[in-house]
């Protein structure tokens, strides 16, 4: 960055500081909106450049030093799993010098995986976990430390916990049945729009209580916030996702003050984040605090979103490329649990999650420096042989098949993990008392993205259970 | 020599072999009796084998550590004698003790 850029960065951070508790949170996105467009036309410099497909040479014929696990075509490709096992065998901790994204280490095997994650005193969450950088700074504590994320965290955690989950279940079946039941027979449909994204959505409105009719809103409001060139190597045009954070912004203030009305009129209290947020000592003034508010909300949605997402449609792939797996199922439904957790390593929705070294530290014979970006490639720990047995293979009745990365370990592991269980458990439950068969048609279109291993189409035919 | 047992939230219990030397996650396990998970396979890092003793157990099996603690504390079932049973091992001279398993892991 040169030093014209440093300082018009410190006078924006100055501005916003100063004048947060007095503008409406949508004014300050579009305000930040309005910095970055008058800054690419000062300095003529775009804001970050667009990734363009090439095809991704065999790994056989690429210099180590030169594997970069963050070009974000590799799974579309279906070249993820001989660079990343290349990495694993040859160079676990790999130093890549010239990323699109800058230098950054892979971590690729299991167990260290679990040490950098476990590690938080050593490897900070701060200040992103995406590779790249953020085009909004949102405050979210996933991309905290401890001790501030921990209260962070605290203060909305009972949105998931077990005693909510119990009571969102009936919801969550009834939605599911509705949907499973509107499918068409015999003929081809997008899996991804008619089951994924919409079962999805119906969870994250009820998890928010935002209007039904909206629902779409919050998916595509998620998909915004993972998917820039500079954060992820994603598509998103970055104009356009200033406009729908602004929206967000907005939806979100009127969320807050509609649900205050609502409850000091007499409501009665629900199960939903805003509901628990007004009504804990912590958080009760959030409104007041709204890049806090908006990184939650945020985090929620984001957490809910594309990685349900791809597990519902990731798992009818599964079992369709193991159709045997398929038919030890139906023999066998009380195996739908077990199977859920090697649904979630088989997909591993989220590909990595990163850290910055906070101090000088060697792993595996490695010297990374203090600052240093360090990557842990949950995709690829998930495929260690030297901690799961034949991991390339989707076998539903694995043992330990709960022991996988893609929840994360330490005190960032994933909130939402035991919803996330249930959502799948639902649906497969349903899919059974009412298919036979789920066939795929049609190649699978997958997500540019180095984070998301996602599926924007899967063209699927069922076949109606005949009864018994 | 002598035996652990362990309380399911409903009441439920199950006798298992003491076993000096071996985690009470590893114990829990090895006899199938639910109500852990221990996702991360004893590394201190998920949270999800968490049990809770009596408060006169504590004085032997002892407090946890802070990093044990700092996933305690992400539980929403935690009392001021829990632990995470991966943390915990075992030793001859809790014969006879009793573990509550929560009706949740996180």
């Amino acid at each position: 960055m040169t030093q014209f850029e440093t300082v018009l960065n410190k006078v924006k951070n100055e501005a916003s500081n100063r004048l947060s508790p007095f503008i409406p949170m949508d004014m300050q996105v579009k305000g930040v909106h309005l910095f970055k467009r008058t800054k690419r036309f000062i300095t003529q410099k775009d804001y970050f450049p667009e990734f363009v497909e090439q095809p991704i040479p065999d790994v056989s014929t690429v210099d180590l030093k030169d594997i970069d696990l963050s070009n974000p075509f590799l799974f579309r490709q279906h070249q993820w799993n001989s660079y990343s096992k290349r990495l694993r065998d040859e160079c676990p901790v790999h130093y890549q010098a010239n990323s699109p994204f800058g230098p950054f280490w892979s971590i690729t095997r299991y167990k260290d995986i679990v040490f950098v994650d476990k590690n938080y005193e050593l490897f900070s969450a701060e200040p992103l976990i995406l590779i790249g950088t953020a085009p909004i700074d949102v405050e979210t504590f996933i991309a905290m430390d401890p001790p501030k994320h921990d209260e962070r965290r605290k203060a909305v955690q009972d949105v998931v916990a077990p005693k909510n989950l119990k009571e969102m279940e009936s919801l969550i079946r009834e939605r599911t049945s509705e949907v499973l039941d509107s499918l068409p027979i015999g003929q081809p449909f997008d899996w991804v729009h008619t089951v994924s994204i919409e079962l999805t959505a119906r969870m994250l409105a009820t998890l928010l209580d935002f209007p039904y009719e909206d629902r779409l809103k919050l998916v595509y409001w998620s998909d915004l916030f993972s998917s820039s060139p500079q954060s992820t190597g994603g598509d998103k045009d970055l104009d356009e996702s200033f406009v729908g954070v602004a929206d967000m912004a907005k939806h979100f203030v009127a969320l807050w003050h509609d649900k205050a009305a609502r409850l000091a009129a007499g409501e009665t209290a629900g199960f939903d984040l805003i509901t628990l947020m007004q009504s804990s000592d912590a958080t009760r003034d959030l409104i007041k605090r709204p890049m806090e508010y908006l990184g939650n909300l945020a985090l929620l949605i984001v957490g809910g979103n594309d990685t349900t997402r791809n597990s519902m449609s990731g798992g009818v792939l599964a079992l369709h490329q193991f159709p045997e797996q398929f038919a030890k199922l139906k023999e066998n439904p009380s195996l739908i649990p077990n199977m859920v957790s090697e649904i979630i390593r088989w997909q591993t929705p989220l590909a990595y999650m990163r850290r910055v070294a906070k101090q000088d530290v060697m792993l595996n014979g490695q010297f990374i420096r203090e600052g240093d970006k360090v990557v842990m490639w949950y995709a690829s720990g998930n495929l260690d042989e030297r901690a799961i047995d034949r991991p390339e293979e989707f076998i539903i009745d694995r043992k330990d098949a709960r022991n996988h990365l893609s929840f994360g370990f330490g005190v960032h592991r994933c909130m939402g993990n035991r919803l996330a269980e249930m959502q799948l458990r639902i649906l497969w439950e349903e899919i059974l008392n009412r298919f036979d068969r789920l066939e795929v048609v049609a190649e699978p279109e997958i997500v540019q993205s180095n984070f998301v291993r996602g599926y924007s189409k899967l063209m699927v035919k069922l076949t109606a259970k005949t009864s018994a | 020599m002598g035996t652990i047992t362990f309380v399911e939230h409903d009441g439920t219990e199950h006798s298992a072999d003491l076993e000096a030397g071996k985690s009470l996650m590893q114990i829990v396990l090895d006899h199938g009796i639910p109500g852990i998970d221990a996702d991360c396979g004893g590394e201190c890092a998920c949270g999800t084998c968490h049990v809770i003793l009596d408060a006169k157990w504590i004085a032997q099996v002892g407090t946890a550590s802070a990093s044990e603690l700092q996933m305690l504390d992400l539980t929403l079932e935690k009392t001021n004698t829990s632990r995470l049973a991966c943390q915990v091992k075992v030793s001859n001279d809790m014969n006879g003790m009793r573990v509550q398993l929560p009706e949740y892991q996180m």
